[in-house]
């Protein structure tokens, strides 16, 4: 079972036990989507896995109204890029029904997000910390294949408007052998590896780089403790403090771009509530801050790998 | 007919039976003599923000209101009064938004003409211009998709409205689906300060009917009667499964952007054109054509609106101010998954 097909199972099921539930996008109906993740449910629910025109901000509003009949759509992006042309109906319109009139907005907009390798400026973008922002979005960001199958259906159940950030790397590069019977709620931290000397932050496709680090310098008989966010809207600071007041120090990684993010907001929120339990300043590791390259050289650098991640963690721990 | 129609006769003032085309104007006037109380709210320091009137356009707004049905979708835009009367909307409502009442339909957190009651098919606008249209279009599309009756939905746009991005891609996307949608133009000739010759290089705007597909209509907006035979047949046409009605209508806005401003740059020459014509005395010059109504009861009308206004204005000012203490802070319905909120 790849991450995937996790996405695509989700979907199957959510299709087949929720009448409310349909999926729109752009080439989502008979041709299953730009990356597969509705291959066949427009022949299984043809009223309800729906080919979109190329209309991000009238997709969306869509949605929104679907919502308010009752239905709990879908949306697909085919790139997590192109939501940008939508971003006044998710920020503004779902963001804000619910404040405003009390009627809640259970749309889930699925956001094909992060970098591969060739894929350029504009097919390679993260864009959580630019939702999480806004008032009345969830933001998710799975990075296993378990999360990305239970967190999606979770999403499409909760009753507002969720976001759901799944990494185009993670899609057949990652495996898993079943899908999860168990699985941790929406807004709760996953430790993925306990460790005693550093608190490592991150999220999506990063958890992988970071657990090769946490791996590498596990030889040297150093450990990291890797926490992954799953949801960054909202932030598990409980579970993050917790770490912090085991480890005494943080490092927080992310694929996206440096200024006021995911990283920055946790930096801030352990500087502010657990300042105390630091024993070194805490360090944070983004993306370079410009366009996401195209040539697969630069992109391998341009953001944060196992290599850089096993840099800063040395700098953090003066090894 | 619809049957908000059927029902204004039976459920009239007094519980007498009263004529369609008396019942507009009657609420065309009250939208007018509202927008005045508002402008002086305004000046007096009550209302916060701003107020946007709808003078001139009473007449096209009243129709579409007046046309739909109950269990239609009605989202309409910052000079539709008149329409949101006739739609069910009460002048208690009205006032509560723009006074800022926790009572009101947004409980004082959105304001002036930012109001609507989504689960009774009336929805607040959001600011940005075109934003509307998709949403009345996705609600048509799930009724269709869950095989309720689809019913008819209407909303409404200025000129300038029409120049945004999400007046093409929800047009276009109504279009290709096919949906009884009802979309009023109200070419009052300005967006703010911009006339239309900035705005679109097309010689009229039914022309970009031609180009999304859809059915296209055009009508005087000073006339109400025109207003109301237009109108009907475009929410008729829709109701009946011929796709997207766009609807044109050629008038000019009476009044400033909203009351701060005097409108210097509307021009001499449009004020004194036909456009110019005050809707609210074109159609009373009907009522009176029509022997619908006499100039006694015409202004027995007007004394009882602005009775209703004065007591409404004194309900709503005595309604209490947000509780600022306990503020419930939570922009989630799911309030567990609130950042930061306990
Ligand atoms: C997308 C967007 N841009 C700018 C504005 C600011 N704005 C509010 S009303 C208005 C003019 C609208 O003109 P028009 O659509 O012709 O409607 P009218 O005011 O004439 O009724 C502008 C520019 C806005 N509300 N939305
Ligand atoms: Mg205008």
């Amino acid at each position: 079972m790849t991450y995937l097909n996790a996405i695509r199972d989700a979907q199957h099921h959510l299709l087949e036990t929720d009448p409310r539930v349909f999926i729109y996008g752009q080439d989502v109906g008979e041709f299953g989507g730009a990356f597969k993740a509705t291959k066949h449910l427009a022949e299984q629910f043809p009223q309800r896995v729906l080919d979109a025109p190329i209309s991000e901000d009238a997709m969306v509003g869509t949605a929104i109204g679907a919502a308010i009949e009752g239905m709990r759509p879908i949306i697909e992006m085919q790139f997590a890029d192109f939501s940008t042309v939508g971003f006044n109906q998710i920020v503004n319109h779902a963001g804000a029904f619910f404040w405003r009139t009390d009627v809640p907005i259970p749309i889930t907009i699925r956001l094909p997000s992060g970098g591969t390798s060739g894929a350029g400026p504009f097919h390679s973008q993260s864009l959580e910390a630019i939702y999480a922002h806004y008032p009345g979005l969830v933001v998710m960001t799975p990075a296993t294949v378990e999360d990305a199958y239970s967190m999606l259906i979770e999403a499409v159940q909760i009753n507002d408007p969720v976001l759901f950030c799944e990494h185009k790397y993670l899609y057949y590069h990652l495996k898993a052998e079943r899908l999860p019977e168990h699985s941790l709620p929406a807004g709760r931290a996953r430790v993925a590896r306990p460790g005693r000397d550093l608190t490592v932050v991150t999220y999506s496709a990063m958890l992988h780089e970071v657990l090769e680090a946490a791996h590498e310098l596990d030889s040297e008989g150093i450990q990291l403790e890797v926490i992954d966010l799953r949801t960054v809207k909202p932030i598990d600071t409980d579970t993050i403090i917790a770490s912090v007041a085991r480890t005494g120090r943080l490092l927080c990684v992310g694929e996206s771009w440096p200024w006021g993010g995911v990283n920055a907001e946790v930096v801030s929120r352990v500087a502010a509530e657990g300042f105390h339990l630091l024993d070194a300043p805490p360090k944070r590791i983004n993306a370079q801050d410009t366009p996401i390259p195209y040539h697969p050289d630069l992109w391998s650098v341009h953001r944060p790998t196992a290599r850089s991640i096993l840099m800063a963690a040395r700098e953090l721990l003066r090894i | 007919m619809g049957s908000r129609e059927a029902l204004e006769e039976t459920t009239a003032a007094g519980g007498k039976t009263i004529d369609p085309l008396l019942q507009a104007y009657r609420w065309m006037l009250t939208a007018r003599l509202l927008d005045e109380k508002l402008a002086t709210l305004y000046r007096a320091g009550r209302i916060h923000g701003g107020v946007f009137m709808g003078k001139g356009q009473e007449a096209l707004s009243v129709a579409l209101g007046q046309g739909l049905q109950v269990t239609d979708i009605y989202a309409p835009l910052i000079r539709d009064g008149a329409g949101r009367l006739a739609f069910g909307e009460t002048i208690h409502d009205a006032l509560r938004n723009c006074l800022g009442s926790p009572q009101g339909p947004m409980r004082a957190r959105d304001g002036n003409v930012h109001r609507g009651r989504p689960r009774q098919g009336y929805l607040p606008m959001l600011s940005h211009l075109g934003a509307m249209i998709s949403v009345v279009g996705g609600m048509l599309m799930a009724r269709r998709i869950q095989g309720k009756p689809v019913g008819v939905g209407a909303t409404c746009l200025g000129d300038g409205g029409t120049s945004t991005g999400a007046f093409h891609e929800a047009i276009n996307l109504a279009a290709v689906e096919r949906l009884p949608l009802v979309l009023v133009i109200a070419n009052n000739r300005y967006a703010y300060s911009t006339p239309t010759e900035k705005q679109f290089a097309c010689h009229s705007l039914t022309d970009k009917a031609i180009g999304y597909g859809v059915d296209s209509h055009s009508v005087d907006g000073t006339d109400l009667m025109a207003c109301r035979n237009t109108i009907f047949e475009a929410i008729d046409q829709a109701r009946r499964g011929h796709g997207p009605q766009l609807v044109v209508a050629d008038l000019l806005r009476l009044c400033g952007h909203g009351e701060h401003d005097d409108a210097p740059y509307i021009k001499d020459q449009l004020k004194a054109s036909p456009l110019g014509r005050d809707c609210l005395e074109v159609a009373a010059d009907q009522l009176l054509g029509e022997r619908v109504a006499t100039k006694n009861q015409i202004e027995t009308i007007r004394q009882e609106i602005v009775e209703s206004i004065e007591t409404a204005v004194a309900e709503v000012s005595r309604e209490s101010l947000p509780c600022l203490t306990h503020y419930d802070w939570c922009s989630l319905s799911t309030r567990r998954l609130a950042d930061g909120v306990s």
